[in-house]
């Protein structure tokens, strides 16, 4: 075999290679890209209740209620989320992450009910408490909560000391 | 005082870094032999110096020296002596001198070893891996200094993260950073080829056994923080595709293309410019890893609150390396001029479509973890991609590198015939159905973890047949089976144990398809059933440690009315972080785990909420990363790296083959 030929064969490997793989995410990326969205684009538009998407803010303080289960049944939490402007509320059947705070950032994964309810199947976890995921922090900005202009962002930990608003009462 | 001779070390090392990327690449270009001479005891001092900055950082750490800063943000007289060492690493600062320190040795490693290395190409190497050093120390310098006091001392200090606490920091981020750092001699033997614009066997034969420490290592540290993660978080899961996992995959999985492709050079003298490429692509993986578990820009589980700046340091770092190695490459690459020519269907071929295809999986990874990145940048639209992306993208690549890998070793180098491969195959293929038969009656028509079993059963006996073929198995008596496997080289039982590795890593993932689960509310005396036990909430006690509390839980396991197993799980709480962390209970018998996790207590009618998982061969997920790094180990003690490269080479040329 000449090393053109050869060439000509890796290259044709490589173009069917690159282009498989191209093709793979992008048909992966239709069906599996979960949008984020904070409580206000929730209240600005009602997603649609088959299409899940991840929901952040905080975690509202005193909104944190346990549901006693029966044996064997699947203890149920609910809370709502807040971002400052409007708050959600979200259910949840698990256990909750070590670092799940009232007055917290959070980041839940579910789908919106028709109910107003957000089921979430997932409460994201995180290692440290200080740690305020990036979404979050743009949601609270978006929110009206922290204006960039004043300056830095508070300390992730100040922000636990956040008294509860609630619905529509803005800061 | 210790803190400021650490602080001074830090300096002396960054100086000797200087002089190391000048010196030795300075000298190779006006052929001084005395100027290239400089760069062994160079990086003998930088080593040291760095060394000893460690060991004062570790020291202050160690008595507790409330008056470094980094000790007061991340440290407390309460905690065990054994987590106050490890919480040396166990904060940016700290683990940054980590990843220098490890650079210094494997310098270090270089000039001590690498006397036969050509001087030239030895000087190079160290001049580049100065050169590295140099960008690194200065930012720890500059941004991160771990040596900074603090007036007046605090009383005390704030404590480590409670989930830091653990054995597990005191082996992953060092087997990590091995990894990491191993790719950097890679990238720097690459450079030092291109600036010589030479690449030979020789070179291939000094490349190889770095790129196989570096894998070997980094299979470890990612089985170790999976595994660590499975126990630590209590989550029941192995593997997030969370971006700071998916940070240590894409250098892992270049790391393979390079060590695959590394031995096609050293062999074939072909593929010398995609080896070089990889190479550079491996060590900015790694760059690009630090950068996005340090930089806080993307949501991770696995973050820690982190500094946008130090992101921006790491990204101006990684740009400066890489641009400036893809700029060579650019000019030189044209230099390496492949000798071997190869058909498509032989071992060489076998290799590149491993390449090709690992190379795929990469690009998707890659996509799919800075996707957010992008998004955000061009769209202004938050996303994540999750799990079922990276599953659903990655598979159908998996599935041919699977098929692949089996027959690549059963060929010959240059030319090679489909059939004979067929022949030596085909009853392992049959193994395989039978697996995947036998996986989908047992497990009640689950067809992926089926498909799973099929795939481990292949990839593990491709591996038998290769040995089988190579020692004459079952042509031959088994006397002179065992005479030729006495015979056979280390490197060919390395590849088949690696391989083999990959089989059962993927037997166990395909178990773990099979986990059942069970969350449940009880109160003590209650039971569940799970996976054919019926698991009795006992009680939950209080418990204290040196520097945590704990509500421990007992659960018994009954299997038809007999009890087989006392289950402990605890939830620890952290009084200095004001902080609660999982404590799992997991009773393995290397077939399945038994996984029991305890959450929170309801006050008022004692109910605790407990999370019960049976893990079907989630053991074997991590038992087959330490066989594959045994492999490479095993890899590395071939003959053909023990003895020097050019004596063998000298020899060869005295009598051609």
């Amino acid at each position: 075999m000449t090393r053109k030929r050869r060439r000509l064969w890796i290259l044709l490997l490589c173009a069917i290679g690159v282009g498989s793989a191209t093709a793979l995410t992008l048909t992966a990326f239709q069906d599996n890209i979960v949008f984020f969205r904070s409580p206000s684009d929730i209240m600005a538009e009602r997603p649609a209740p088959e299409r899940s998407f991840r929901l952040g803010g905080l975690v509202e303080a005193g909104s944190v209620v346990r549901e006693e289960g029966r044996t064997g049944e699947r203890p149920t939490v609910r809370f709502r989320v807040t971002d400052g402007a409007h708050a959600v509320p979200v259910t949840y059947q698990g256990v909750l992450p070590d670092l799940f705070r009232e007055g917290q950032g959070v980041v839940t994964a579910g789908r919106y009910g028709l109910d107003g309810q957000f089921r979430a199947t997932e409460v994201l976890a995180r290692h440290d408490e200080t740690y305020m995921p990036p979404e979050v922090a743009d949601a609270l900005k978006r929110a009206g909560h922290w204006q960039p202009e004043q300056g830095t962002p508070p300390p992730a930990a100040t922000w636990n000391t956040l008294q509860p608003t609630r619905t529509g009462s803005g800061s | 005082m210790i803190a400021e001779l650490g602080h001074f070390a830090l300096a002396l090392a960054l100086v000797l870094a200087l002089a190391q990327s000048i010196l030795p690449l300075l000298g190779a270009e006006l052929r001084n032999g005395r100027m290239m001479a400089t760069g062994a005891p160079l990086a003998l001092g930088q080593c040291l110096a760095i060394a000893a900055a460690f060991g004062c950082l570790m020291y202050s750490y160690a008595i507790n020296d409330t008056t470094v800063t980094n000790v007061v943000q991340n440290s407390h007289s309460a905690k065990p002596m054994l987590y106050k060492i490890t919480g040396t690493w166990g904060n940016h600062e700290g683990s940054l001198i980590l990843w220098i320190m490890i650079l210094g040795f494997c310098g270090a490693a270089v000039s001590a070893f690498g006397r036969e290395l050509p001087t030239a190409l030895r000087a190079r190497v160290l001049g580049v891996l100065g050169l590295i050093s140099l960008g690194f120390l200065a930012f720890t310098i500059r941004t991160s200094n771990p040596f900074e006091r603090v007036w007046p001392p605090a009383p005390d200090g704030q404590g480590l993260n409670p989930i830091l606490q653990d054995i597990g920091l005191a082996l992953h981020p060092p087997l990590l950073y091995l990894g990491y750092v191993g790719y950097a001699v890679t990238f720097a033997f690459a450079i030092a080829a291109l600036i010589e614009g030479r690449v030979d066997a020789a070179w291939g034969r000094w490349v190889r056994p770095w790129s196989l420490a570096a894998w070997s290592f980094l299979t470890l540290g990612i089985a170790l923080g999976s595994w660590w993660a499975y126990y630590e978080l209590g989550w029941g899961g192995y593997w997030f595709w969370d971006p700071v996992e998916n940070a240590s995959l894409l250098p892992w999985l270049i790391g393979t293309a390079l060590l695959h492709s590394a031995i096609v050079v050293e062999k074939r003298e072909a593929l010398k410019t995609w080896t070089i490429l990889l190479a550079i692509i491996a060590f900015g993986m790694s760059l690009l890893g630090t950068f996005l578990v340090r930089s806080g820009v993307l949501n991770s589980v696995h973050s820690f609150a982190n500094d946008p700046e130090r992101g921006l340091f790491i990204l101006g770092l990684l740009m400066f390396y890489l641009a400036g190695a893809f700029l060579l490459f650019a000019f030189r690459a044209r230099a390496m001029i492949p000798t071997g020519i190869f058909a498509p269907v032989s071992r060489e071929g076998a290799i590149v479509l491993n390449n090709l295809l690992v190379c795929s999986i990469t690009a998707v990874v890659f996509v799919g973890t800075l996707w957010p990145l992008f998004a955000d940048a061009l769209f202004g639209s938050k996303v994540s991609v999750g799990p079922p992306f990276f599953n659903s993208a990655s598979f159908p690549l998996v599935v041919p590198l699977l098929l692949a890998m089996a027959a690549g070793p059963l060929m010959p180098w240059k030319r090679a015939q489909l059939v004979p491969v067929v022949m030596k195959l085909w009853w392992v293929a049959v193994i395989g159905f039978a697996a995947f038969f036998v996986a989908l009656l047992a497990s009640g028509q689950k067809v992926l973890p089926a498909v799973g079993f099929a795939f481990a059963a292949w990839v593990v006996g491709a591996a038998f047949a290769d040995i089988a073929d190579r020692t004459a198995l079952f042509r031959t008596n088994l006397g002179n089976a065992w005479n030729r496997a006495k015979g056979l080289p280390r490197a060919a039982w390395g590849a088949a144990i690696a391989h083999a590795g990959i089989g059962i890593t993927a037997a166990g993932i395909a178990g773990m398809g099979l986990a059942q689960e069970r969350l449940a509310s009880m109160a003590p005396g209650e039971s569940v059933t799970l996976a054919g036990y019926e698991w009795r909430l006992d009680a939950v006690r209080d418990e204290v440690g040196p520097n945590w509390t704990a509500r421990r839980a007992q659960i018994t396991l009954l299997r038809d009315g007999a009890e087989v197993r006392v289950m402990r799980p605890a939830r620890r709480y952290f009084p200095v972080a004001r902080m609660h962390t999982t404590e799992v209970a997991i009773h393995t018998n290397l077939i399945a785990d038994l996984y029991a996790v305890v959450g929170e207590e309801e006050a008022a009618t004692g109910r605790a909420v407990i999370r019960l998982h049976y893990n079907l061969l989630a053991p074997w997920i991590w038992l087959g990363a330490a066989i594959m790094a045994l492999g490479a180990a095993l890899s590395l003690a071939d003959r053909r790296v023990r003895v020097s490269a050019p004596n063998r080479a000298a020899a060869r040329a005295a009598a051609p083959a």
